[in-house]
């Protein structure tokens, strides 16, 4: 019964990413599309949190969004997984909500 | 699987109509079926078919109206926000008294009770917005 | 209030909706728009709920008064939810205390005792995090604006 997160926005614009990890559950997926890509990266103010997250519930990156800022799997948190939007398809799919934290 | 999806953001200003296409496309890819979009808020306006985006960009109303004629997908724009907007069909413009209708090709107007059932009938609802 | 359609759906579908409200109101269109779906949402005979947090706790505040800035005020429609038969308002409790709010703070909103027409029963309810995040666990549909 659980739940995949997505989260559009940069954590440095808005709180919907800390607030998204702040009520994932295990088993739970969350999915970081657009600017939310940014809350991915090493050593950002907000790594720590997302780095404590990640013992939680499973986290992803929309890889074409990643690309498009001009990151890629290097710069991310450890264990932190890229997906296409098939990949995203995939996880919806998979997961039995889909929790958008517009 | 039913997937329902809602558009909450206009075109250009926010990546939300963009996602939400490139969303559509890879779930259609899959075989998966694609209940509704409805589009709400600002979503309203990626209905409106006198958007002349430059040449050497993409054009998000014309990309919608062609998925949904090669899928026979449902694109639901909600008249509640489209009236506040300005997004009319001709019987809408009729309706109210205005000289001209701007509905593009592929979408149709209807009320928010769309939502409520694509909620219903789809076994997972995505949305894209702010 | 836009005009509702005859729901056209198989008979005996119930499904648990929760409507999820993260933004402050007046500032920007979403938390009257989202009101609107949830208005409609009651026509469909389904499980809806309502959950206020991060700052969409700022929804519920009393003596909101939009008169001075020209829009509509909305507030008093929160009210009227329980004649809708919608009776569960989440709240949490921790999004409150961050903003420097307390149950007080709130507008009453009631509805009709099931069990008694003549007493009210209090459509608030503050959760914690970890049972708003329960809560959101158990729907089927999840819709935010």
């Amino acid at each position: 019964m659980s739940t995949l997160h997505t989260v559009n926005k940069s954590p440095f614009e808005r709180a919907a990413l800390i607030s998204a990890l702040g009520h994932v559950r295990p088993g739970d997926a969350l999915l970081m599309i657009e600017d939310a890509v940014v809350g991915a990266r090493k050593r950002t103010a907000f790594a720590a949190v997302v780095e404590a997250a990640a013992k939680i519930c499973a986290l992803f990156v929309l890889a074409p969004d990643l690309a498009a800022r001009g990151m890629a799997e290097k710069d991310l948190i450890e264990g932190i997984k890229t997906v296409d939007y098939g990949g995203f398809v995939d996880l919806a799919a998979k997961h039995r909500r889909v929790q958008s934290w517009l | 699987m039913k997937f329902g999806i809602v558009v909450n953001e206009g075109p250009y200003t926010h990546q939300a109509s963009d996602s939400a296409l490139q969303f559509a496309r890879a779930a259609l890819a899959k075989g998966h079926e694609i209940v509704r979009v409805f589009f709400y808020n600002d979503g309203v306006n990626n209905g409106t078919r006198l958007t002349v985006p430059p040449q050497d960009d993409r054009n998000l109303q014309k990309s919608w109206s062609e998925l949904a004629a090669k899928h026979g997908l449902d694109l639901v724009v909600c008249i509640a926000a489209a009236q506040r907007r300005g997004v009319l069909d001709a019987g809408e413009a009729k309706r109210h008294g205005k000289d001209a209708d701007n509905i593009a090709p592929g979408f149709r107007i209807s009320g928010l009770g769309q939502l409520v059932e694509a909620a219903i009938l789809a076994d997972r609802m995505v949305t894209f917005g702010d | 209030m836009a005009e509702v359609e005859a729901p056209k759906l198989p008979s005996g579908v119930r499904k648990k909706l929760m409507f999820v409200n993260r933004k402050a109101p007046h500032g920007t269109i979403y938390a009257l728009e989202a009101l609107e779906v949830v208005l409609i949402s009651a026509a469909f005979e389904q499980e809806v709920c309502l959950a206020f947090l991060d700052d969409g706790v700022f929804q519920l505040v009393k003596g909101q008064n939009t008169q001075a800035i020209g829009t509509k005020n909305f507030a008093p429609t929160y009210r009227a939810l329980g004649d809708y038969e919608i009776t569960r308002l989440y709240v949490e409790r921790e999004s409150l205390a961050e903003r420097g709010l307390a149950t007080a703070d709130l507008m009453p909103i009631v509805h009709e005792d099931p069990d008694d027409a003549d007493e009210e029963k209090p459509s608030i309810q503050v959760v914690g995090r970890a049972e708003m995040a329960t809560l959101m666990a158990e729907q089927d549909v999840l819709l935010s604006f």
